[in-house]
């Protein structure tokens, strides 16, 4: 996988940039930045059993079957037939290579105890032999494993160290990519101090097995004139030979849609702002029978609504077990599997090294294709103590899935607190945490949001309910006592039923005192507007009459003076 | 000292007087240590098995797929074919005791003698 990626940064480079030949390993080729130094010798040292050989020859094979470049391998460690045989089932047809004329695979056995040393002597013959496997195919590549074991074999040891230095003087000459494989020991490198002829590039492998989990790891410990990953980058030994896994916060530039998409719980959708953005990871943590994996049943469950396909892992359960605890939630899952929608893959953690799960998951990847994964249970994979190495290996788990863009939801069994996943939750985006209140002699589930990159989430808590249609988010009440959750909320549900019948009766009479009150004073109202009304009359009328009198009056006396003939004298004036 | 001797040490035990030594030297050319070999070897042969060896000088350089199949990785190699069974000597054959001991025609000498 990728290394067409990187075809470009290979071959011959022009200018100062070093020529790399890519080994067809996926991630190393990455963390050199194209490959091995072309034309250059390369150490691989390791223990046994590292992978040292497998290295060798997927290089070789790489070279062979698409870089047209032949090979040639010199083992000392296994017949010819044997190496073959070994590496047939990861798809190298070494003896189809070899018809081809791509590949020339010699075997030199050593037994030190067979030879008698009798003076000085070379290692012609190596050249020679390698001279005319080189000439015959035009090889471009040659890997020498392990080359160490001619030490102690021929008596002089001095002469075995100068004649390795001369060997990789002359594979350089020879203007071959070459790996030369050494045992891990002593105080250097190699248990011989070979690195001292190979110093170009210089790649450990190390197999360590840690409370019965194994992990492969390599690293470059040299690249002379390249910039490399100087990090120690798990690898796995999978169906397709060596992978290396350097994705690890090398690069950080997954794609973010904005999309989102749901959880399959209306409820949370809203608490996260509208759902999960497609292609993150979440994180639920929660202490056991939470209800972790019913919220992965929910999410896979929506996706295969929408036409999606989604990749369920069980850690802890078997399938059977599962679909039949989701058919209690109402979510038939059974029938996504038949539709091929949902695939659903259980391993226990402890059965594999972490490598081969890792492996395993890569794998399915591929084959399912999924846009939605959950891994239920990481918990085993991932709190094995605060192991740095399970967390590494749970981080790449979900760069995996990332870089794929799969929405991921890990359920994790956290042991209450929230610092026990600190170690995953920052390469998560939401962490979800569910956990059990004891009251009242009843277990209720909480569902929190711990954090939701990029999104305006609810800081509240919900009540978590496993209903027979599903997962629902309930509130919860907040009261002096603290949070209530089931009975003790369901009590205070009905006493604050209660209070809003007592409210609504007392209301209720009220308003009708009221509307009494209103209508009395109405009609009190009323009674007075009569009573203003007929006084107004009155004084109008008594005005009226006043009015009518002081007229008729100074009529009168104008009639009398007229009688009387009086002088037009005004008297106005005193009246 | 001019009788060859078997595994167990005992004189000319193990192969018959008659049978020939059959030798075969590997050599890469004419290199210095190559042919210092084959000088050491002849007269080792002509002071213990005077008569009753042959050897034969292998050059690698004329056949180099016959390092792998005889799966000869150091020059001089020397590999005792017969009699039974086969030795393999690597060196210049210049550590005259060794030669001796590793082609079995003196027995081992004891620790410290």
């Amino acid at each position: 996988m990728g290394d067409g990626v990187l075809a470009g940064l290979t071959g011959k480079a022009s200018g100062l940039a070093l020529a790399k030949a890519p080994t067809g390993i996926a991630g190393l080729d990455q963390i050199t930045g194209g490959g091995l130094p072309s034309g250059r010798v390369t150490l691989v040292a390791g223990g046994a059993g590292t992978g040292k050989t497998l290295l060798g020859l997927q290089f070789l094979v790489a070279g062979a079957r698409d870089h047209a470049e032949p090979g040639v391998l010199l083992t000392f460690e296994e017949r010819a037939a044997k190496v073959a045989a070994n590496v047939r089932s990861l798809g190298f047809d070494l003896d189809r290579l070899q018809r081809d004329g791509m590949l020339v695979v010699l075997s030199f056995q050593v037994e030190p105890a067979e030879i008698i040393g009798t003076g000085k002597f070379d290692l012609e013959p190596l050249f020679v032999t390698l001279d005319e496997a080189i000439g015959r195919l035009d090889a471009k590549r040659v890997v020498l494993d392990t080359i160490e074991v001619l030490f102690g074999t021929f008596g002089d040891d001095t002469i075995v160290r100068a004649e390795l230095a001369r060997l990789t003087r002359w594979l350089e000459e020879r203007g071959v990519t070459a790996i030369v494989t050494g045992e891990r020991g002593g105080t250097g490198l190699t248990r011989r101090g070979i690195e001292e002829y190979v110093s170009d590039c210089v790649i450990t492998l190390d197999h360590r097995v840690r409370e019965e989990i194994s992990t492969r790891r390599l690293r470059v410990v040299k690249y002379r004139g390249s910039a490399h990953g100087t990090n120690e980058y798990p690898f796995l030994i999978s169906a397709d030979g060596l992978a290396v896994l350097p994705i690890t916060s090398i690069v950080l530039d997954y794609a973010a849609p904005d999309e989102r998409i749901s959880t399959g719980v209306g409820r949370l959708d809203h608490m996260l702002g509208g759902g999960l953005f497609r292609g993150s990871t979440v994180l639920v943590s929660g202490t056991a029978g939470t209800g972790k994996t019913s919220l992965g049943a929910h999410l896979v469950h929506s996706a295969c609504v929408r036409g999606e396909r989604a990749l369920w892992v069980l850690f802890e359960e078997s399938p059977q077990q599962v679909l039949r605890n989701m058919r209690s939630l109402g979510l038939d899952l059974r029938s996504w599997v038949d539709a091929g929608l949902l695939r659903i893959w259980a391993a226990r953690p402890s059965a594999f090294g972490l490598e081969t799960h890792l492996a395993a998951l890569a794998r399915l990847i591929e084959e399912v294709a999924p846009s939605v994964a959950v891994l239920d249970g990481i918990a085993g994979l991932a709190f094995g103590a605060s192991d740095p190495e399970t967390t590494s290996m749970v981080a790449r788990q979900f760069d995996l899935l990332k870089t794929r863009g799969i929405t991921t939801m890990a359920t994790a069994l956290g042991h209450g607190a929230e610092t026990s996943t600190v170690n995953v939750s920052s390469l998560v985006d939401t962490w979800l945490l569910l956990r059990n209140t004891e009251t009242n002699g009843e277990r209720n589930r909480l569902l929190f949001v711990l954090k939701s990159r990029g999104t305006a989430h609810s800081n509240q808590v919900r009540e978590f309910l496993l209903t027979d249609h599903g997962i629902e988010l309930m509130d919860v009440y907040v009261g002096p006592a603290g949070v209530l959750t089931g009975s003790a909320r369901l009590a205070q549900a009905a006493a604050e039923r209660d209070a809003a019948t007592r409210q609504a009766d007392d209301a209720e009479r009220r308003r009708r005192e009221l509307r009494r009150s209103v209508m009395e004073r109405e009609a009190h109202l009323a009674a007075a507007q009569d009573e203003l009304s007929a006084e107004r009359a009155e004084l109008d009328r008594i005005e009226r009459r006043g009015e009518q009198r002081a007229v008729d009056a100074e009529a009168d006396r104008e009639a009398m003076a007229t009688r009387r003939w009086a002088d037009a004298v005004p008297s106005q004036g005193r009246h | 000292m001019s009788q060859p001797y078997a595994a167990d040490g005992q004189a000319g035990a193990g192969a018959a007087p008659d049978e020939p030594w059959n030798l075969r030297l590997y050599v890469t050319g004419r290199s210095p240590v190559c042919l210092r070999a084959i000088e050491n070897l002849r007269r080792a042969c002509e002071e213990h098995l005077a008569g009753h060896y042959r050897i034969e000088v292998v050059d690698l350089l004329e056949n180099p797929r016959l390092a792998a199949e005889d799966q000869i990785l150091a020059v001089p190699t020397v590999v005792r074919m017969l009699p039974a069974p086969v030795r393999k000597l690597v060196g210049d054959l210049s550590d005259t005791d060794q030669m001796l001991v590793g082609l079995q025609l003196r027995p081992p000498r004891r620790k410290g003698s």
